[in-house]
């Protein structure tokens, strides 16, 4: 006997886009018409691939053919770009929707996280919404009694469990919620990022329980994150979803690997077509600016990064110049520098390029932006382009911490360091 | 694919399509407790910050009691029966409002757990179910006023008022009354997911239909021509049978009570099935 606890095999969910009205319902009359003489629902057929970007018919196939088995006490991470079909897949496993080929086996109740609190209601108090929110997630009233100590203390709000809570802060009401969930004791626990929530330390604290309920209580956990460094120290196994399909299975650290090949955040923009429909103004039109890593397949860390802007100047015998501003996911401007092209007031028209270079071990792993600034003798704006490209630098384990550590920059530091003994 | 541990006992399948008549009572039973709460849920939250509390609970029925007193036995002077107005009047308004609680709220069930139900699985029986036993709490306040007028009028006034064998009927009339709302309101819940035409229907809907039941009205008043209509409405047996069980009002018709607990048996279990049948995809279209 295996011990696998969730298998699925060849699962596919179809979706209508548009709205539901009167037009549906001839849809729906022929789709009735068929099944009642034993054919195939018709528009099946013509479902197309999940891709948001091409348009086209009414029907998507939102996830298809998914297989995969996870065994038991398995943290299973679920990783994929937005759209890649990663929340239907929950939403079937948790039984929100029905999927329409295929079918999933379990063994032991499965519980889901799409969202913490669920369920709560304002008016009643901390204590009664434990209850209620417990019921909904499937435990029994003697469990949640067994547990509520646990869960308050794990929340950190016992001042206030006898307090309404539409009183409650955000994050006490967050940190409610995600303790009832935690608490849960069923076999199979689907969570999807809800880790984003709360402070550092809180985070902290969910992260250490969803390790210990698969590592001490043997539990299967599938994990639906964004975040690879938690994917690569939560989790043991992952698959990756593009598309709607399956396009990797594997270790978790195989896993990320694969998706942060895959997966280009817009690091790169070229422009095909009419020069004059390219972006900017009349003066400058950009053709193309790309970011990608000095060596290596992805801009890491340790990886550093080259970046090269070409465009269209339509301005003739000026002082040009063009300013390279990066901010960081937080606003804050990390750099600002910029470089004149002509000097002498000769600026062409034509095409220029320019190009530099951010040397490893330099910034901290995040999500960065590029804006663009074209002057005119370093003091008029010819042209800007704000946040004209966006790319990430993966983060990379420093010994054994493979979260993202604090700072704008991660260096190579050379330290020294002496010993005296003490007298 | 190849089918290799085919024998192992997977404790649940998850599939496109379900029987029609899969149901999970198990599964329901296993989420008892989550009925009780629902149940105080809705009542505790009904009355919070209020000074009265559950009080409130009353306000309704009497309100509305003096109205039809007003309008239907003052101004239209129609005939009860021979009993006292006010006890007519408030046992078919406790009852209705009982009924036609259960029936609305549980037609919104999918719409207004839409939140809920698209994060979380639990069998979605579980809320109809909570609105009728939420409803039933409500309705036992309501009858605690019910039965002291009705005290006064056996005891302590002159009037024809008297309790019959009928009376024993009363937890079988409770549950047929509640039984016969949800399964009304599931055939509607089900109905409304995608198309939400009748939802109009329903609302206005319950108000005629309280004049097609001899709520202000006693069975008797009906012409004898038009009296099959107000006897098809299987509600129109329950509330005749409570008033003559509690008022000594009326007769106690054996056809007529036996049509309606059949009816009612085949309205809840046809609301029951298509309720199950749409509950699994009704995500993506409600």
């Amino acid at each position: 006997m295996s011990n696998t606890v969730i298998e699925l095999n060849n699962i596919s969910k179809l979706y209508r886009l548009g709205e539901v009205g009167t037009g549906t319902l001839s849809h729906d009359l022929n789709r009735l018409w068929h099944r009642l003489r034993g054919q195939e629902d018709p528009y099946a057929k013509v479902g197309e691939e999940n891709n948001r970007e091409s348009k086209g018919g009414e029907y998507v196939w939102a996830i298809q053919d998914i297989s995969f088995k996870v065994n038991q006490g398995d943290v299973l991470g679920v990783i994929g770009k937005n759209g890649a079909g990663k929340s239907t897949l929950l939403k079937i496993l948790s039984r929100v929707t029905a999927p329409t080929k295929g079918s999933i086996k379990a063994k032991g109740r499965i519980a889901s996280l799409l969202e913490v609190g669920t369920g709560f209601h304002p008016e009643l108090t901390g204590r009664e919404n434990i209850f209620l929110n417990g019921a909904i997630l499937g435990m029994t009233k003697t469990e949640i009694r067994r547990k509520f100590d646990e869960i308050v203390s794990f929340s950190g709000v016992e001042r206030y469990i006898d307090t309404p809570v539409k009183r409650y802060s955000s994050g006490m009401y967050v940190r409610l919620a995600f303790a009832v969930a935690a608490h849960l004791e069923s076999e199979i626990l689907i969570v999807d990022e809800v880790l984003a929530v709360g402070d550092a330390e809180f985070q902290k604290k969910c992260l250490g329980r969803m390790k210990d309920v698969s590592a001490k209580e043997g539990r299967t956990v599938l994990f639906v994150s964004h975040n690879m460094a938690a994917v690569r120290q939560l989790c043991t196994s992952a698959v990756v979803m593009k598309n709607g399909r399956l396009v990797f299975e594997g270790t978790q650290t195989d896993g990320v690997n694969f998706y942060q090949m895959s997966h280009n955040t817009n690091s790169e923009y070229i422009h095909e077509g009419d020069i004059e429909n390219a972006p900017g103004n009349k003066h400058i039109r950009i053709k193309r600016f790309d970011v990608k890593p000095v060596n290596g397949e992805v801009i890491s860390i340790s990886s550093g990064f080259d970046f090269e802007l070409e465009f269209l100047n339509n301005k003739e015998d000026i002082s040009l110049d063009v300013t390279f501003e990066l901010k960081n996911s937080d606003e804050i401007i990390v750099f600002h520098n910029g470089t004149i092209l002509s000097p002498n007031k000769d600026s062409k028209r034509g095409y220029y390029k320019v190009s530099s270079r951010i040397p490893a071990h330099t910034l901290n792993a995040g999500v960065y932006k590029f804006t663009l600034i074209f002057g005119e003798s370093q003091r008029y704006e010819v042209c800007a382009l704000e946040d004209f490209v966006q790319f990430e630098i993966m983060n990379e384990a420093s010994g054994s911490n493979s979260s993202v550590l604090p700072g704008m920059l991660h260096l190579n530091m050379p330290f020294s360091t002496t010993f005296n003994k003490v007298n | 694919m190849k089918d290799t541990n085919h024998n192992e006992d997977w404790s649940l399948v998850i599939k496109p399509k379900t029987g029609l008549f899969e149901i999970n009572f198990k599964e329901i039973w296993q989420y008892r407790d989550l009925v009780m709460l629902l149940v105080k849920r809705d009542f505790v939250s009904f009355y919070k910050q209020t000074i009265l509390g559950p009080i409130w609970f009353l306000v309704q029925p009497l309100l509305t009691t003096m109205m039809f007193l007003l309008v239907f036995g003052r101004i239209a002077q129609l005939p009860t029966d021979g009993v006292p107005a006010i006890l007519f009047y408030l046992a078919g308004v406790t009852c209705w409002g009982y009924f036609s609680e259960a029936l609305t709220k549980t037609s919104e069930t999918f719409t207004a757990n839409a939140n809920i139900f698209g994060k979380v699985y639990f069998p979605r029986l579980i809320i109809p179910l909570s609105i009728v036993v939420s409803a039933m709490m409500r309705l036992g306040v309501q009858l605690i006023l019910f039965f002291a007028v009705l005290g006064y009028y056996v005891f302590f006034s002159d009037s024809n008022t008297h309790l019959t064998w009928a009376a024993a009927l009363f937890p079988v009339l409770i549950i047929m009354m509640g039984l016969l709302g949800l399964g009304l309101g599931l055939i509607f819940s089900a109905l409304t997911t995608k198309y939400r035409d009748l939802r109009f229907l329903l609302t206005f809907g319950v108000q005629l239909l309280m004049y097609a039941t001899p709520i202000v009205y006693p069975l008797s008043l009906a012409p004898e021509k038009y009296r099959w209509l107000i006897v098809a409405n299987p509600f129109t047996a329950i509330i005749e049978t409570f008033r003559f069980g509690f008022l000594g009002a009326g007769a106690f018709n054996s056809a007529y009570f036996t049509y309606s607990v059949v009816a009612t048996i085949i309205i809840l279990f046809t609301g029951v099935l298509i309720f199950n049948k749409v509950e699994k995809n009704f995500m993506d279209t409600v």
